[in-house]
């Protein structure tokens, strides 16, 4: 039994590591060893704590103090002041942005108050490296449970009545998949974790692999029992590196305490798990993109049906489950699926983990229970727009979602009533736009990215698209007509009925959802040829007031292109023939003389 | 390492392993707690306040007790060293002064996991600005 009297965690989530956490470790260890405290404090490298935003994290326990954008040569102070002395360090405590005050513990930070975690419930608790934190934290019990009772359709039951949706972004019920699989007498089948996580600013399933990697492991196994497969594939792309090594690691120890392989538990159910890794294709997060991509062959999606739960992997009945899916069966075979409905709206049940980004104050990863408001999760968890801007728009869903306004602020977050509003649930990208983000632009970011990611099989996505982002680039231009707009919502429906796969299909969505919802932008844009928020650079120009300008000549001294001329002390002037519109002399003028039009 | 062949095989491991963790999940509850402070400056670490925290941390283990047990600066009753604070949920905090190994174990029994206070209280003599 240990006798450690301080816990450290630091965090080991792929963001805090480039921010130096694993030489905060170090520098943590060193000081405790040159302090003779290593009999009493332990240093713990956990999963990601969420709080992105403030990385990286050091958490110190059985006080719960939590340090914010801690350094390296902070560990010194850590350990004399705290541990040693008892004094938090309080220059290192989270400043509440409202009241000014400092934070000493998570429990108190807007941040966490309103979450609920159950998917990220072991990430930044546990050391992932470590089987044994797992098992302590009720770890594989879930497993040990479903192989004791002996009977697939009673777990599958469970699952099916707890309200389970698929998290990867469809929202099909989880159970339900597993019984149809199930149904499928095969020599061989397969349990096929998607972790191709693609969709820009996402990075849920990162995080659970990272920080919690055996609770995959556990389900999958509990997954292939109910559906009869003796093989779980995870398919996770090669960018995550350290989500690989970290699953890699789990695979090894569970496979030596005997949790995976040959006779789990002495059930006679024998179960294991490869990983295949995947170049960092968006498609291949496409169910039957992905499943011929693990197959060696190209990643393009097919036809369903056959559905993967008829005829998938090596043409065998497979079942494909996201990651987070997948992170909340154990939790819900062990506290029952009562437990579980309970939490969330009518049709969606427990929580949903986002990823937090773009313009606001606290990006991370966060958890929350389904019926939430957007207005809850922006302004108390993440703190509200950055700057003090104004609120515009949240992008959710990905390339396949669409954003949402104001007026949907208040409607509680569910797979139906995003799906209502236009966009859809996704595997959980939150993208946060202020007023000076062109929703033009933003459509065509979106449809530049599905441009570059479309496998190319069918014509409608591979040319369609191509062509929804030509007139989205005309119109970002100037150039565009009222014609163009009229095009740009027929091609779009066109292509949403007839593009092969559920990506090319959902593609056209954020030209629609922000036509739909800012169609006067897109006016402005091709009728007066003006971009409200100032973004679109061949649709704004410079202009120097004469009556503000001093004449003193800093902006035409700091012009890259010589653009701007004028007399001493006398008003000056820009040369639009010239201009390259790179904003420098509006930021370098201290009279307001210059502005945009 | 040993393969782990049954439920109960698994159970047996996790208790044994849970112990590893008590100390986070406290912290991560720590309003529903026994906070334990003990007073280690330079005149408490003299007077034996690193034997006494262990006896305490030991003591608690024993008897299961949901109790938080950190150490902490000096608390400026140095002619009473060692000292020891402690808070349960809902209650104001006291300090016991003179709490020797032998002292430590009573506090345990007697106070903290019954309600029986020990000679030696100091009356607390200022507030803290947390509570302010």
């Amino acid at each position: 039994m240990s006798n450690y009297k301080y816990h450290i965690l630091v965090c080991g989530g792929t963001g805090c590591v480039a921010s130096q956490s694993p030489q905060i470790k170090a520098s943590l260890e060193q000081k405790i060893a040159e302090h003779n405290l290593t009999n009493d404090v332990q240093v713990v490298t956990t999963g990601c704590f969420g709080f992105c935003e403030k990385g990286p994290i050091v958490k110190i326990l059985p006080d719960n103090t939590f340090y914010t954008q801690v350094k390296p040569e902070d560990a010194n102070e850590i350990i004399n002041e705290h541990i040693i002395k008892g004094r938090k360090v309080t220059r290192l405590l989270y400043i509440d942005p409202k009241s000014s005050e400092r934070k000493s513990d998570s429990k108190h930070m807007g941040f966490y108050q309103k979450q609920l975690r159950i998917a990220l419930r072991n990430c930044g608790f546990i050391n992932p490296e470590n089987i044994d934190e797992y098992i302590a934290r009720d770890g594989y019990a879930a497993l040990a449970q479903v192989l004791e009772t002996n009977d697939p359709q009673q777990t599958i039951d469970i699952i099916k009545k707890s309200g389970l949706r698929g998290r990867g972004g469809g929202g099909f019920p989880t159970g339900l998949k597993w019984e149809i699989a199930s149904k499928n007498p095969a020599d061989q089948k397969y349990m096929i974790c998607n972790a191709d996580e693609g969709d820009p600013g996402a990075f849920m399933d990162r995080s659970i692999l990272e920080g919690d990697p055996h609770t995959v492991l556990e389900a999958m196994a509990i997954g292939g029992f109910c559906i009869g497969a003796s093989k779980g594939l995870i398919y996770i792309r090669a960018e995550y590196p350290l989500a690989i090594r970290r699953l890699e690691i789990a695979i090894k120890q569970a496979r030596e305490l005997g949790l995976l392989g040959e006779n789990i538990l002495n059930s006679g159910f024998s179960f294991d798990i490869e990983l295949y890794y995947g170049a960092g294709a968006f498609v291949c997060g496409e169910e039957t993109a992905m499943i011929h991509s693990m197959e060696g062959n190209r990643g393009e999606p097919t036809f369903k049906p056959p559905f993967p739960a008829q005829e998938g992997y090596l043409k065998k009945p497979s079942n494909v489950n996201n990651v987070e899916t997948f992170a909340n069966i154990p939790v819900i075979i062990l506290k029952g699926w009562e437990w579980f409905s309970s939490i969330g709206t009518k049709n969606s049940k427990g929580t949903k983990v986002f990823a937090l980004a773009g313009q606001i104050n606290n990006v991370g990863l966060i958890e929350v229970p389904m019926g939430i408001t957007l207005r809850e999760v922006i302004y108390e968890i993440g703190g509200g727009i950055k700057g003090g801007k104004k609120f515009k728009a949240v992008q959710t869903g990905g390339p396949s979602g669409g954003c949402l306004t104001e007026k949907f602020l208040d409607t509680p977050i569910d797979y139906d009533n995003l799906l209502a509003a236009g966009s859809m649930m996704g595997s959980g990208g939150m993208i946060v736009m202020d007023e000076t983000s062109c929703m033009v632009s933003v459509a065509k970011f979106y449809l530049d990215f599905i441009v570059e990611e479309s496998c190319g099989k069918c014509s409608p996505c591979r040319v369609g698209n191509k062509r929804l982002y030509e007139l989205l680039d005309k119109i970002t231009l100037g150039k565009g007509t009222i014609d163009d707009l009229n095009l740009l919502k027929n091609l779009s429906k066109v292509i949403k009925d007839t593009a092969l796969c559920g990506l090319g299909q959902t593609s056209p969505n954020p030209v629609l959802s922000t036509i739909d919802n800012f169609w006067d932008e897109y006016l402005a844009h091709v009728v007066d040829h003006k971009c409200p928020a100032g973004q679109c650079k061949a649709l704004k120009s410079y202009h120097i007031d004469p009556d503000n300008c001093i004449g003193c000549g800093v902006c035409a001294r700091n012009c890259p292109v010589g653009a701007i001329k004028g007399e001493k002390k006398m008003p000056h002037e820009i040369n639009q023939a010239l201009c390259i519109k790179c904003g420098t002399c509006y930021e370098k003028c201290k009279f307001n003389a210059i502005f945009i039009k | 390492m040993e393969k782990i062949k049954s439920l109960s095989d698994l159970k047996k491991k996790r208790e044994e392993l849970q112990s590893n963790l008590k100390l986070r999940e406290q912290g991560e509850n720590i309003e529903n707690a026994i906070v334990v402070k003990v007073a280690m400056a330079t005149c408490g670490i003299a007077s034996g306040a690193k034997q006494v925290m262990e006896v305490i941390i030991n003591e608690c283990n024993k008897r299961n007790i949901p109790a938080v047990v950190t150490q902490t600066g000096c608390m400026g009753y140095c002619y009473a060293e060692p000292t020891v604070e402690v808070t349960k949920p809902g209650e104001a905090p006291i300090v016991f002064g003179y709490i020797t190994p032998l002292k430590a174990e009573e506090l345990v029994t007697k106070y903290i996991a019954g309600n029986e206070l020990l000679d030696g209280i100091i009356p607390v003599n200022y507030e803290k600005i947390d509570n302010k």
